[in-house]
């Protein structure tokens, strides 16, 4: 994906963003509502046409080879559109029969989705009486009937029941060994289980990119560090930065006549044994030592707060 | 070729596993059956031109009922973003769409055939050659105005809107002729070569002239093309 961008009037969608994923990778498209995941993904698709830069799916333009590329994609699109009034065996026979899988390699084809989709059962049920767990399977099941090469699934989890979630992700999981999966979601916790790589997406742009190692690693920061001692005057509370240069002081307050110290210092540069010897110099008694280092979660609120850069 | 007749097949079954086919069929048939009948004892004449008056005015209500889903019921319900992400052309997809639309038409047209059939039967010196012709006719303005209403319900994910927005440039289509007194005398033939009445009025008197033919062609043509446009134009909106 390189410059891609796509402007509704006035508005910036999704600014000049450039990725690329590989076979075999499952990656998290993550942002908030509104973020410009859908309208990326219906780029990715041939849904939208891009106001700058463009797709490529192995060299191949989407500009100017939707037809071909849309032959290796399997989308399920946002809120998953199905038509209601079809059977599902008649609605996945119609996508396959688009996609030009016929007959024999239809009935192979259906049994092998309706297998990994969990559809046995409901295959000649008319849609529009199937549960939402299940509509979202058969959306799932008509992006894989011609087992395709890319997987793009927007927000494929949206709506399922925290069983179903599981299985979704299972599948997901399964299917990412071989194929190139790209999915959206807003809520963190999913994204963070399923996938190999988590593209964050802010107002239009990325603001970061990179395994959870990485993300962690890039934007974890300083460990703060929480401490309750007895018996420490405020003398020996001013001497600590002095004593241990890789501590930084933030403040103090009582608590139930002891002191919670707050802290700071590097991952890299752990004080707490220095931190230890110090507090029995200073004749204090150490009740406890809470180390807080930031977790994903901080860190997509930060960076879908107040933006960032890429890992 | 293959997928025009999947799109068609699915539209086919939309239509006849909801009631909305069946009704449309039947009130039709109630319709032009009504008004043919009241008249037809009266006049003592071995002619369907009476029917051939009718069908036309109850088409103007009849085919952008007809044909309003078609595309907007598609936007609507968002299906319309897994067609065009499948390997299947814009082309495609409307004319698997229209003919689904005109396919219905056809039926409808079909169960009048009854009024035919009493015909033959209780008149005399049948002219078969201006019936058949008659609705020959009927089956290209048919497809002239299902391919209007295939367009305006391209434009609005609204059906209610499609509808009415089909009802009128039909209706524009219809009257065309009618309004030759009001237009500048040198844009008068133009009009009236534009006017479906006037075209139609040949085929029925029994002569296929081919300049009929590809009025009707282009009409179709270019609405058709037209839905295409309309459809690729929301890529890029």
């Amino acid at each position: 994906m390189t410059d891609l961008s796509k402007n509704f009037g006035s508005l910036e969608a999704v600014k000049s963003i450039d990725f690329e994923i590989n076979d075999g990778e499952i990656v998290g498209f993550l942002g908030v509502n509104g973020a410009g995941k859908t309208t990326t993904l219906r780029m990715i698709t041939g849904f939208l046409v891009p106001t700058g830069g463009t797709v490529y799916v192995d060299d191949l333009n989407i500009l100017d080879h939707a037809y071909e590329i849309q032959k290796q994609i399997g989308y399920l699109a946002e809120l998953n559109p199905l038509y209601s009034e079809m059977s599902v065996y008649d609605f996945l026979e119609f996508i396959a029969d688009i996609r030009k899988i016929r007959g024999k390699q239809f009935k192979e084809a259906l049994a092998r989705v309706v297998e990994q989709c969990g559809l046995k059962g409901v295959v000649h049920r008319t849609i529009s009486n199937c549960s939402k767990g299940f509509r979202q399977r058969i959306g799932l099941a008509s992006t894989m009937i011609h087992d395709p090469d890319i997987l793009i699934l927007d927000e494929p989890v949206t709506g399922l029941d925290p069983n179903q979630i599981v299985e979704i992700r299972g599948l997901i999981k399964e299917l990412g060994k071989e194929k190139l999966v790209l999915m959206s979601s807003h809520i963190l916790q999913e994204i963070q289980v399923t996938v190999d790589r988590i593209i964050i997406i802010h107002e239009g742009e990325i603001v970061a990119d990179g395994t959870n190692e990485e993300l962690m690693s890039n934007f974890m920061g300083n460990v703060h560090l929480t401490m309750e001692v007895k018996d420490a005057t405020i003398d020996s509370v001013s001497n600590i930065e002095s004593a241990i240069p890789s501590v930084k002081f933030l403040n103090s307050e009582p608590k139930n006549g002891h002191q919670i110290l707050h802290l700071e210092y590097s991952r890299e540069d752990d004080p707490r044994e220095e931190l230890f010897k110090f507090a029995v110099d200073s004749k204090w008694i150490i009740l406890s030592m809470n180390p807080h280092t930031a977790n994903l979660e901080d860190i997509f609120r930060s960076l879908t707060v107040t933006g960032g850069a890429n890992a | 070729m293959r997928n025009i007749k999947t799109i068609f097949l699915r539209e086919i079954r939309a239509y006849f596993n909801s009631p909305m086919a069946y009704i449309f069929l039947v009130i039709f048939a109630i319709i032009n059956g009504y008004f043919f009948t009241n008249t037809f004892f009266l006049i003592n004449q071995s002619d369907l031109r009476i029917l051939f008056g009718i069908i036309p005015i109850v088409y103007l209500f009849f085919i952008p009922a007809v044909s309003m889903g078609l595309i907007a019921g598609e936007q609507n319900t968002g299906t319309i973003e897994i067609i065009t992400t499948l390997p299947i052309t814009n082309s495609e997809f409307v004319i698997g769409k229209f003919l689904a639309a005109f396919t219905l038409i056809l039926l409808g047209l079909a169960a009048t055939v009854v009024h035919f059939i009493t015909l033959v039967y209780v008149g005399t010196n049948v002219d078969y050659g201006a019936i058949f012709s008659g609705y020959f006719g009927l089956a290209l303005i048919g497809a002239a105005y299902a391919s209007i209403g295939t367009f305006t319900s391209s434009i609005t994910e609204n059906q209610v809107v499609a509808f009415i927005l089909g009802v009128f440039v039909v209706l524009v289509f219809y009257l065309m002729d009618k309004m030759l007194l009001f237009v500048p005398s040198g844009l008068s033939g133009f009009i009236q070569y534009l006017s479906v009445e006037y075209h139609l009025s040949n085929i029925s008197r029994g002569v296929i002239d081919s300049r009929n033919l590809i009025y009707f062609a282009s009409v179709v043509g270019f609405f058709l093309f037209l839905t295409v446009q309309s459809i690729e134009v929301r890529k890029w909106r």
